[in-house]
């Protein structure tokens, strides 16, 4: 019963958040182009240059010995 | 020349400002065929100064930029796309976001809710059922019951909406259709529920209601997915194909303005070789139109001052200053409008399936249950349980099967169709299609081609018809465009003078080269003999030095699988007529050509009427296929109707479905997914009664406890769906939506549609 007093809040606030959650994002017009979404998560151009160089010096090495 | 490279925009037309001073504009854009293409147009863009956000919509082929006003201006914008090789165009801001999206957002949000709190209350029901054979104390269970009230009421409010609002609205009109059950069933239950909560009984039914209303929800969503699918694709399509016009500024000034920006009185100028898309007279200029897209008449006709002229119709070699006339009374399209209005108001009397459905369960429905809650309270175990069992009786028969059955075949069997080239407008059209036997087509721009073709171009030597053709392409006279169009390959010619009313002339290798009438190019002679052999034809001249002339005879040209879909449509059995504004002699060698004995010709759009409500007595349920102002009453009229995408506006808006491309076919398609997805929109109707045959009596005994509601209701709903994706075509053409669509634009003849 002890459990069952903060277990019910907890469900409540977590699935409420889940709402709010979906709300926020269909108000951000997040579900207008699902498609073209798929795609962004590939595009690596949005990166700052210093998180691109990060990502080059990591690959580099490899790419020499290849 | 495209005199458009030299006149500007009206961009505060196209174009939103912000709060922060910034400018939104929305664009479709041609040519996106793959994901990369989106990265190369947003960074494009980013690059240039001044332009804070530009976001491609992969989905529906949209481009949104912002820019700052201060530093740069969408000439600069559509310069740029244009030199990454996408065209642009602007949308009419009077319909970007339509009431249909807003819509959509509404039911997604109640979709939200629904699923939300019915998550949450059903992991309280099913704590108080297993309790309830257990050792549940009634204290735990009374928090319980109110904590799901707490939960559902608000939640049911707000969810409930859409089927409230509709409910009311007919019954309000003394009608009833689905929402009218559900409403009740789920309002009754909560109210009854709360009840039993006051009372601490063992049972509360919030969690029906919610199921319910969520299984409902997801039904009506789907549905509206639908037709707002097909409505960005149109919309994109009008876009590209520059719903706008040169308005005459009193100032003088001359710009773009999008249609809706035009009034009644406006002044607005008609370029050569431009469709002209207002109703108006002539103020000044005189030219030659083609209105074959109006009256279906394919010869070219004189306008001069005073003269009316109609949206749709094609303008010769001469800029036409049009005084607009639209809004007024007495125009074509008043006239027009009116006969749709009328038509489709004949038309209403046709019920969607599930309402036809919902009107003979409702009344079974409701009966039952009363009879259910009287037998049960004077058999004598007290009201509440009565009611209790009633309201099971209510909420365990069609409403959730039922809800889902129609629009789950809809989606499937649209996105087929899509496939196949074919935008449906309605969504109720896909039923009415199935017991079509009579198919009516027009003549000018449905069987034949928008544009007319050359029908002797064989009888001369390729090189000089490539001349032709180079020379052709300088102009925009519908006659050049028609020629200009038998090869895409050629690149047009440099350095041609056009002389106004005559022809184009230009020197080639220091031969002197002429494209125009008959008597420009010296050609009479010919002429005479090319009249003689095609009666019916415009006639096109081109003159060489040193060579004998050539006279082209333009005439309308069968769409390429007219001959094979109409054979189709007659080995199915189909009663075939071709119902045209055009002569009697062009119509009779279209018709003999085919194979389809009944014809009618040089008819008006109140006779098309006439004769389809005539067939429509005589038992025959009718398709009419159309694409001309003259048609649109005719479309709707029948039964069902489609038109092609390079129909006119009117027709478009008042057929139940477009068909894109070229070729035929689509009709066919059409007519075959449409047999079918009625065909399993039945199978689900019966399903859903077949459920009821054996829930309901089980219910009527009282045997049904909430949790065996909640289960039977899925799993209806669950077999329901998965049957309506049996309603694809079995021969599914795997285009991708990007190709059907570029498809569709790459189709139009050149010259239709010129910005």
């Amino acid at each position: 019963m002890n459990a069952l007093l903060f277990l019910i809040p907890v469900a409540l606030i977590l699935g409420g958040l889940g709402l709010v959650g979906f709300l926020w994002s269909l108000k951000s017009d997040q579900y207008e182009d699902i498609q073209g979404a798929a795609y962004r998560i590939l595009d690596d151009d949005d990166l700052s240059p210093e998180e691109q160089a990060k990502i080059n010096a990591k690959s580099e090495p490899t790419d020499k010995k290849g | 020349m495209n005199a458009s490279d030299t006149v500007e925009r009206d961009w505060t037309a196209f174009s939103e400002s912000l709060p922060d001073g910034k400018s939104k504009l929305a664009l479709a854009v041609e040519g996106i065929y793959c994901p990369a293409c989106m990265t190369r147009i947003e960074k494009g863009l980013m690059d240039l100064d001044g332009v804070s956000n530009a976001r491609v919509n992969l989905s529906s082929h949209r481009l949104a930029v912002t820019w700052d006003p201060e530093e740069t201006n969408p000439d600069i914008l559509l310069q740029r796309l244009n030199s990454l090789g996408y065209g642009a165009h602007p949308f009419d801001p009077g319909r970007v976001k339509s009431d249909e999206q807003r819509e959509n957002q509404r039911l997604l949000r109640a979709l939200a809710v629904a699923g939300f709190a019915s998550m949450n209350v059903m992991l309280l029901s099913v704590s108080v059922w297993s309790g309830n054979v257990s050792d549940i104390t009634d204290e735990t269970r009374d928090f319980f019951h109110w904590l799901s009230a707490f939960i559902t009421l608000p939640a049911a409010a707000y969810a409930g909406q859409p089927f409230f609002r509709s409910a009311w609205r007919v019954l309000r009109k003394g009608h009833v259709n689905m929402d009218v059950p559900i409403s009740i069933g789920v309002i009754l239950a909560l109210f009854l529920s709360v009840l039993q909560t006051i009372q601490s009984e063992k049972h509360a039914y919030f969690e029906s209601a919610l199921m319910l209303l969520f299984f409902l929800l997801v039904g009506r969503w789907l549905d509206h997915m639908m037709r707002l699918k097909t409505r960005s694709f149109a919309e994109n399509l009008t876009a590209l194909k520059a719903e706008t016009a040169m308005k005459l500024f009193a100032d003088g000034a001359l710009r773009e303005v999008p249609l809706s920006k035009i009034e009644s009185g406006d002044k607005v100028l008609v370029r050569p070789g431009e469709r002209v898309s207002v109703d108006g007279t002539v103020l000044s200029g005189s030219s030659q139109i083609d209105q074959s897209l109006v009256t279906g008449e394919t010869k070219l006709v004189d306008v001069a001052e005073g003269d009316a002229v109609y949206a749709g119709t094609l303008n010769g070699e001469h800029a036409l200053t049009i005084s607009v006339t639209a809004a007024a009374k007495g125009t074509l399209l008043d006239e027009v409008n009116r006969l749709i209005d009328d038509a489709m108001e004949a038309r209403s009397g046709y019920r969607q399936l599930a309402d036809r459905a919902a009107e003979l369960y409702a009344p079974i429905v409701h009966t039952a249950s009363a009879l259910t809650f009287v037998a049960w309270w004077l058999y004598g175990i007290g009201w509440q349980p009565s009611l209790v069992i009633a309201i099971s009786v209510l909420i365990i028969t069609c409403p959730c099967a039922l809800g889902l059955a129609i629009p789950a075949v809809q989606v499937v069997a649209s996105g087929s169709l899509f496939r196949n080239q074919v935008l449906l407008n309605r969504s109720d059209a896909l039923e009415r299609i199935s017991d079509i036997d009579m198919v009516v087509f027009d003549k000018t721009g449905t069987l034949t081609r928008p544009i007319a073709g050359i029908v002797n171009g064989e009888d001369y030597d390729p090189e000089s018809l490539n001349l032709a053709i180079a020379l052709a392409k300088a102009s925009s006279h519908p006659l050049s465009a028609a020629l200009a169009g038998m090869d895409r390959r050629i690149s047009p010619m440099s350095g041609v003078t056009e002389e106004k009313g005559k022809g184009l002339s230009a020197e080639w290798k220091g031969e002197t080269l002429r494209l125009g009438s008959p008597l420009f190019c010296g050609a009479e002679k010919e002429a005479e003999t090319v009249r003689v052999a095609h009666p019916m034809a415009s006639l096109l001249a081109f003159a060489r030095e040193g060579q004998a002339p050539m006279v082209f005879a333009l005439e309308q040209q069968l769409r390429t699988d007219a001959k094979e879909v109409i054979a189709q449509l007659k080995a199915s059995g189909k009663s075939l007529l071709i119902l045209s504004g055009d002569q009697p002699r062009a119509v009779e060698a279209i018709a003999t050509e085919l194979g389809i004995e009944h014809y009618e010709a040089g008819i008006s759009p109140t006779d098309k009427i006439a004769r389809i409500e005539a067939e429509k007595a005589k038992g025959h349920k009718v398709m009419m296929v159309g694409d001309g102002l003259n048609d649109a009453p005719a479309l709707a009229a029948a039964n069902v109707s489609l038109s092609p995408v390079t129909a006119a506006h009117v027709s478009q808006a008042a057929s139940d479905a477009l068909f894109l491309g070229e070729k035929l076919a689509p009709v066919l398609h059409a007519l075959d997914i449409g047999k079918k997805a009625r065909r399993i929109m039945e199978q689900n109707l019966w399903l859903a009664t077949l459920y009821n045959i054996v829930a309901v009596p089980i219910a009527i005994a009282g045997y049904v406890t909430p949790l065996i509601a909640a289960l039977a209701m899925s799993g209806s709903s669950l077999v329901v769906t998965l049957n309506a994706l049996r309603a694809r075509a079995k021969s599914d053409p795997w285009f991708t939506d990007n190709v059907a669509f570029d498809e569709a634009l790459n189709d139009q003849a050149p010259g239709a549609d010129r910005p």
